[in-house]
C-alpha cells in the first residue's frame, strides 16, 4: 500500500472518530473537539491529495480551513459559555427547549 | 354646425345620466344622506335633465326630417368599447328614423312622467333615490334604442332591467314588493339568456354585431344562403329575450306583480317604454326575422295567444292597476302579432299609440289611487266622477283610445294590426279572429274599469271620502298632455281608405319608417283592397263600441262578471286567479328548484364541499402532529439527520442509488 492510500485511510478514520464523537458524546466541549477532528481529517485528506496530484491549491485551501476552524472554535466556546449561564450545564440533553 | 349634429346622440344620452349622478351621488354626498334631498329639488333636477334630452331629441327629429338623403342618420362613435379577436365593438350611437321616434316617445313621455312624479312622490321618503333611478332608467332606455350594435343594445336592455328591479322594489321595506322586484329581475334574466345566445349565434354566423352591417349583409343572397340553416334558431333565441322583456307567454308573470312599484314607474317602465323593447328589437332586426317564416309564425302565435289570455284575465281583476297591467300584456301581444305577420311598421305604430294611452291610463289610475288614500281595489271606489273631473275626463279619452273607438289613436293602430293579420299573402289567418276577440275584450274590461271607478254607486268609506280631492295641477297637466296625444296620435297613421276622404292624408308614420323598417310583404298600406279594409274597420269599431258601452252600462250596477252572466261563477274564479299560472309555475318550476337547492345546501354543500374543506384542514393537522415528534430539541439527533441526509446525497451523486 502506498503512502497516499494510507494517508487517506487515516483521514477517513479520523473523520469517523470525529463524527462519532459529535453524535455520541453529550458533553458540548467534546462535541466541539469532535468538530475540530472532522475539520482536521478533511485537511489531512486535502493535503494528501494535493501532494499526490502535485497541485498547490489544496494546501492553500487548508490554510483557509484552519483559519475558519479557529474562528469556529472561538464562537463555539462563547456559545458554550452562554449555554452554561442559561442552563447551568453544558450537557446537550439539558438544552432541549425547542422540543416540539 | 356639423359637429354639433354628430354629438347630438351623445348629448341626448348623457343628459339623464348627469341627472342621475347629481341626484344619486352629488346631492347625497353634499347633504350627507339620501333622505335629506328635498323632494322638489330632486324632482326638479331630474325633470330638467330629461327635459333637455327631450328638446335635443326634437332637434334630432327636425334634422332627420329636413335631411334629403334616403336613410338619414346621426352617428357618433364615442370610444372603442372593446376590441379583441375578431370582435370589434365601438361605443357607437346612431339616430335613424326608427330610433328618433323611440327617443321622442321615451324622453317626451319620460318628461311628463317625471313632472307627474314630483307631485305624486312628494310625501315619500328618499325621493332623491327615486328620481335618481328614474333618470338612470331613461339613460338605459335611450342607450337601448341609440346603440348601433347589439352589445350596446344589450347593455341598455340589462340597464332597464336593473332599473325596473330597483323601482319595483322602491318600497323595499315591504317584503312583498321587494319580492315582486326580484321576480321581475329573475324572469327577465331567463329571457336575457335567450337574447345572449341569439347574439352569440348571430356573431358566429355573420361575424358582426353592428346593426347596419347586419342589414347590409342580409341583403346579400350568398350570406343568406349560408346562414339559412341556423336563422330560425337565432330568431327564436332572440324572441325568447323579447318575451322576457316584453312580458309575453310564458314569461309574462312578472309584469302584473311589477305593479307594486310606484304608479308613475308602472306608467313609464311597465307600459310606455321598457316593455316595448322586445318589439323595438324585432323591428330593428326585421331583415333577420324575415328570413325565417317559422320564427315569425311563432312570434305571431305567441303574441295572439298572449293577447287573448291576458285580455281575458283583465276582465276579472278588481285591482285597478292589475287590470291595466294585464291590458298592457295583452296590447304587447297585439304588437307581437303585428311583428309576426310582417307588419313591423304597424307594430311600431301601435307601440307609439299604446305608449300614449297606456301611460295616460296608468297616470290616471295613479291620480285615482292618490285621491283614494292609496286604495287600489275598484270594488271600494265608484262614483268618483264628480270628485275627480279632470282625471275622469282624461282617463275617458285614454279608455276610448285603447278600446279602439273611431278616430282615437288606438283605433288606427289596432285596426291596422287586425287588417294586417287578415291581409296575409297566404290568406286569412285564424289569428285575425283571436285579434278581434281580444279587441272586444279590451273594450269590455276598459269599460268595466271606468264604470267601477268613476260611475255607479259610491262604495268608498267615510275616511276616504274625507280626503277625496282632485290631484294638483302638476299631475293633471301631464294627464291632459297625454290625453291630447292619445286622442290625436292616431292621425299620424291614417289608413289610405280614410286618408282619401280626409283630404288625401298620407300615412305619415309609414313614410317616415320606410327606409328603416321596410314594409315588405304587406299589401297593407298603400294597396287598396277597399272592401276588406272597410269591412274590418267598420266591424271592429262597431264591436268595440258595443262592448265598451256594454262594459260601462253593465258594471254600473254590478261588480263582477258573474252577476251579469250567471253560470260564469267558476270561470270567473279561474280568471280572477289568473288561470292559476303562478301556482302552476310554483309547482313546475319554483318548487323543484327549491327542492334541488335544499338538497344542494343540506347534502352536497354540507357533506361534499364543507367536507372537502374541513377534511383538508384536519388531515394537515394530523400529519403535523405526527411529524412533531421529529422535532426533539436535541441537537445531536439533528446532526444525525444531517449526516444521514448528506450520506444519501453522496450516494445519489455517486449513482449508487438509482
Amino acid at each position: 500500500m502506498t503512502n497516499e492510500i494510507l494517508l487517506q485511510l487515516l483521514a477517513a478514520f479520523l473523520f469517523t472518530v470525529g463524527m462519532l464523537v459529535v453524535l455520541l458524546r453529550r458533553d458540548t466541549i467534546m462535541i466541539l473537539m469532535g468538530i475540530e477532528l472532522l475539520l482536521n481529517a478533511a485537511n489531512l485528506s486535502i493535503v494528501a491529495f494535493s501532494k499526490s496530484a502535485n497541485m498547490i491549491e489544496g494546501q492553500v485551501q487548508v490554510f483557509f480551513i484552519i483559519t475558519v476552524a479557529a474562528a469556529e472554535s472561538a464562537i463555539g466556546l462563547s456559545i458554550l459559555v452562554n449555554l452554561y449561564r442559561n442552563f447551568g450545564s453544558i450537557k446537550t440533553e439539558s438544552a432541549t427547549t425547542l422540543k416540539g | 354646425m356639423e359637429i354639433m349634429y354628430s354629438v347630438l346622440p351623445a348629448l341626448i344620452l348623457i343628459s339623464p345620466l348627469v341627472g342621475f349622478l347629481i341626484n344619486g351621488v352629488v346631492l347625497p354626498i353634499s347633504l350627507k344622506g339620501f333622505a335629506k334631498t328635498p323632494a322638489n329639488t330632486a324632482g326638479g333636477v331630474a325633470t330638467a335633465f330629461i327635459g333637455i334630452s327631450f328638446i335635443l331629441s326634437v332637434f334630432a327629429f327636425i334634422i332627420l326630417s329636413n335631411s334629403q338623403t334616403e336613410n338619414p342618420s346621426l352617428v357618433v362613435n364615442c370610444f372603442e368599447w372593446f376590441n379583441f379577436g375578431g370582435l370589434h365593438i365601438p361605443f357607437e350611437l346612431r339616430i335613424d328614423k326608427l330610433s328618433s321616434l323611440m327617443i321622442l316617445i321615451i324622453t317626451g313621455i319620460g318628461t311628463l312622467i317625471h313632472l307627474y312624479s314630483i307631485s305624486y312622490m312628494h310625501d315619500e321618503e328618499c325621493v332623491g333615490r327615486y328620481f335618481a333611478y328614474l333618470n338612470l332608467f331613461c339613460f338605459s332606455m335611450l342607450l337601448l334604442v341609440l346603440g348601433n350594435n347589439l352589445p350596446l343594445l344589450f347593455f341598455g336592455w340589462e340597464g332597464v332591467g336593473l332599473c325596473s328591479y330597483l323601482l319595483i322594489g322602491f318600497w323595499y321595506t315591504d317584503t312583498e314588493k321587494a319580492n315582486a322586484g326580484k321576480k321581475a329581475f329573475i324572469v327577465n334574466r331567463i329571457g336575457d339568456l335567450g337574447f345572449l345566445i341569439g347574439m352569440f349565434m348571430l356573431f358566429q354566423q355573420l361575424g358582426t354585431l353592428t346593426l347596419p352591417e347586419i342589414s347590409s349583409m342580409l341583403a346579400n343572397p350568398e350570406v343568406v344562403a349560408r346562414i339559412m340553416p341556423s336563422v330560425t334558431l337565432i330568431c327564436l333565441a332572440l324572441f325568447v329575450g323579447a318575451t322576457g322583456k316584453s312580458a309575453q307567454m310564458p314569461l309574462y308573470v312578472w309584469l302584473p306583480d311589477a305593479m307594486s312599484g310606484p304608479t308613475p314607474v308602472s306608467a313609464l317602465i311597465h307600459a310606455a317604454t321598457m316593455v316595448t323593447a322586445g318589439v323595438y328589437m324585432i323591428a330593428r332586426l326585421s331583415p333577420l326575422f324575415e328570413l325565417s317564416p317559422v320564427a315569425l309564425s311563432v312570434v305571431a302565435h305567441v303574441g295572439a295567444i298572449t293577447a287573448l289570455f291576458a285580455g281575458s284575465i283583465a276582465v276579472a281583476q278588481t285591482d285597478i292597476k292589475k287590470v291595466l297591467a294585464y291590458s298592457t300584456v295583452s296590447q304587447l301581444g297585439f304588437m307581437f302579432l303585428a311583428c309576426g305577420v310582417g307588419a313591423y311598421q304597424t307594430a311600431v305604430f301601435h307601440l307609439m299609440t299604446h305608449a300614449f294611452f297606456k301611460a295616460l291610463l296608468f297616470l290616471g289610475s295613479g291620480s285615482v289611487i292618490h285621491a283614494c288614500s292609496g286604495e287600489q281595489d275598484m270594488t271600494k271606489m265608484g262614483a268618483l266622477k264628480k270628485h275627480l273631473p279632470h282625471t275622469h275626463l282624461t282617463m275617458l279619452v285614454g279608455s276610448l283610445a285603447i278600446s279602439g273607438i273611431p278616430f282615437f289613436s288606438g283605433f288606427f293602430s289596432k285596426d291596422e294590426i287586425l287588417y294586417s293579420s287578415i291581409a296575409l299573402p297566404g290568406g286569412v289567418s285564424y289569428l285575425f279572429f283571436i285579434g278581434v276577440i281580444t279587441a272586444i275584450l279590451t273594450a269590455f274590461y276598459t269599460g268595466r274599469m271606468m264604470s267601477l271607478t268613476f260611475y255607479g254607486d259610491k262604495r268608498y268609506s267615510h275616511k276616504v271620502e274625507h280626503h277625496l280631492h282632485e290631484s294638483p295641477a302638476l299631475m293633471t297637466f301631464p294627464l291632459y298632455a297625454l290625453a291630447i296625444l292619445a286622442a290625436l296620435g292616431g292621425f299620424l297613421g291614417v289608413p289610405h281608405l280614410l286618408g282619401d276622404y280626409l283630404g288625401h292624408m298620407p300615412h305619415y308614420l309609414s313614410h317616415w319608417l320606410d327606409p328603416v323598417v321596410p314594409a315588405k310583404h304587406l299589401p297593407l298600406v298603400g294597396v287598396k283592397i277597399a272592401l276588406h279594409e272597410g269591412v274590418v274597420m267598420a266591424g271592429s269599431s262597431i264591436l268595440a263600441m258595443i262592448s265598451f258601452f256594454a262594459g260601462i252600462k253593465l258594471f254600473k250596477k254590478h261588480m263582477f262578471v258573474q252577476d251579469i252572466i250567471s253560470g260564469f261563477k267558476s270561470f270567473e274564479k279561474v280568471l280572477a286567479n289568473k288561470y292559476y299560472v303562478d301556482e302552476l309555475y310554483n309547482v313546475v318550476v319554483v318548487n323543484p328548484i327549491k327542492i334541488i337547492s335544499n338538497f344542494c345546501a343540506s347534502i352536497i354543500d354540507k357533506n361534499i364541499i364543507d367536507g372537502a374543506v374541513n377534511g383538508i384542514g384536519s388531515q394537515v393537522k394530523k400529519i403535523g402532529s405526527g411529524l412533531r415528534v421529529l422535532q426533539t430539541g436535541d441537537i445531536q439527533s439533528y446532526a444525525f439527520m444531517m449526516i444521514m441526509g448528506l450520506l444519501l446525497a453522496i450516494l445519489f451523486i455517486l449513482k449508487v442509488l438509482v
